[in-house]
């Protein structure tokens, strides 16, 4: 093989390297953004659910992530545990007492493992 | 012979005109806005706004567009044309940062040469100026320049003049609406305002305007819908795809060539957000013929460099 040749080769290749190395994540680490709820985003249930769980597309640090759940004049009506599920780290949940028909709001703050903040909430209903 | 006009006419009555109504619409957003951190690409409450390909952003952020593969329509002329771009914002401050983008363009004109080069060098400076995460509202001031002489000037049109365009961008979500509309609610729309102000009133003997320039963004965010309105079991990856359709004119302000008036496209596609990077995709419609001639296509590759290297490049450069 000539000179050139190889030089072309490795010259190549490092183009390759640096490409992949700008294009490919450095880990598991991102914003956390929901996945899925229960109950449901915007549904209606009948009846006080026990818990609020919230499902999330990454794993939380447990210190600086929180579900809270207010009803229609803002007060805050969750029980004070709202913890991230050891076993589980994508999952938050918080239990709330037993709750009279309305529209509740869960606010849920999350800090993924990488310190990437992000906030946000939905709602549900609860008929009789 | 070859003669440049005084530079005084850089700033005529319409465009301080413009000027003025700009800075006013400025202070007022200014005043009434409740300045938020700046976060990082594009987020506002609940409203995540996607990097658009037609129309700027009106966020700071640390990202990458790596290419920007474009088939424009047919140009007014005849000519065909594909461009490869690229695009990088990266944050100086927390609410400061840096653009630039450079772009490569293979034009074909008919019984011509199929000429290649380099556009000009745009580069801009962005400071954010509130985020208000209750109201879902963002808004950036920014000062773009069009650098002369960085593209081939004879060949591929690029100017051999700088151009200097400040530019006022926003968004707004209407997440905040009331639960009674909920399919309302998904919808956010960006824009962009911005005057240039060309160093050079003629080039070769053709004239350059102080052109206006102001573009949309129309979103409907099956993300949102589905992670904060109701969740109606949109499944991957459609619960992660916003709809959209752009639209950018461009009307000059004075110094008018004869039969030269706003051009523009109108853009429907589609964006898919995922956690390191976006793919979207664009059709192109030109919206008179002096935009061009039949159907076009953008496809975009952007790279959200905060979440790929959140301890190193995807860090503001300095924290003041």
């Amino acid at each position: 093989m000539s000179v050139t040749r190889q030089t072309s080769l490795r010259a190549a290749r490092l183009a390759l390297a640096v490409l992949a190395a700008a294009i490919v994540p450095s880990g598991v680490l991102s914003h956390a953004f929901l996945d899925h709820a229960v109950p449901l985003v915007g549904s209606t249930v009948h009846g006080s659910p026990g818990e609020v769980k919230v499902w999330f597309t990454q794993e939380l640090e447990p210190a600086f992530s929180n579900l809270r759940v207010v009803d229609q004049n803002g007060a805050q009506v969750n029980r004070q545990n709202s913890a991230v599920d050891p076993s589980d780290r994508m999952l938050m949940e918080v239990s709330l007492p037993n709750l009279p028909p309305g529209k509740y709001k869960v606010f849920w703050h999350a800090l993924s493992v990488d310190t990437h903040t992000t906030e946000g909430t939905f709602s549900f209903e609860i008929v009789p | 012979m070859f003669y440049i006009k005084s530079e005084l006419y850089l700033f005529d009555r319409t465009v301080i005109r413009f000027m003025m109504g700009g800075g006013i619409v400025a202070a007022a957003v200014w005043l009434t806005g409740q300045p938020e951190p700046a976060g990082a690409h594009g987020f506002a409450g609940d409203r995540f706004f996607p990097a658009t390909i037609l129309t700027d952003d009106p966020f700071v952020a640390d990202e990458m567009s790596l290419p920007t593969f474009t088939r424009p329509p047919t140009g007014a002329d005849g000519s065909h044309a594909y461009n490869l771009d690229t695009d990088i914002s990266k944050r100086i401050l927390p609410d400061l940062g840096f653009t630039a983008h450079y772009g490569w363009v293979n034009s074909a004109i008919p019984t011509m040469k199929t000429v290649t080069g380099f556009g000009a060098l745009n580069t801009g400076l962005q400071y954010q100026l509130f985020i208000d995460p209750q109201r879902e509202m963002m808004a950036l001031a920014g000062l773009g320049v069009t650098w002369a002489h960085t593209g081939r000037v004879a060949a591929l049109a690029a100017p051999d003049f700088t151009t200097l365009t400040p530019t006022f961008d926003f968004g707004k979500g209407f997440g905040d609406l009331p639960d009674s509309m909920p399919f309302i609610r998904p919808f956010a729309i960006t824009g962009n305002l911005s005057v240039d102000f060309p160093t050079k009133t003629e080039s070769a003997g053709i004239p350059n305007p102080n052109n206006f320039n102001y573009g949309f963004a129309f979103e409907y965010s099956l993300e949102y819908l589905q992670h904060h309105v109701k969740d109606i079991g949109i499944t991957a990856p459609f619960d992660h795809m916003v709809p959209l359709v752009e639209v950018a004119f461009t009307t000059p302000l004075n110094r008018i060539t004869p039969g030269v008036r706003t051009t523009g496209t109108v853009q429907p596609g589609i964006i898919w957000s995922g956690q390191y990077y976006q793919i979207g995709a664009e059709a192109i419609l030109p919206i008179n013929t002096l935009s061009g001639k039949g159907l076009g296509a953008v496809v975009q590759l952007h790279f959200y460099l905060d979440d790929i290297f959140p301890r190193s490049i995807g860090q503001p450069l300095l924290r003041w």
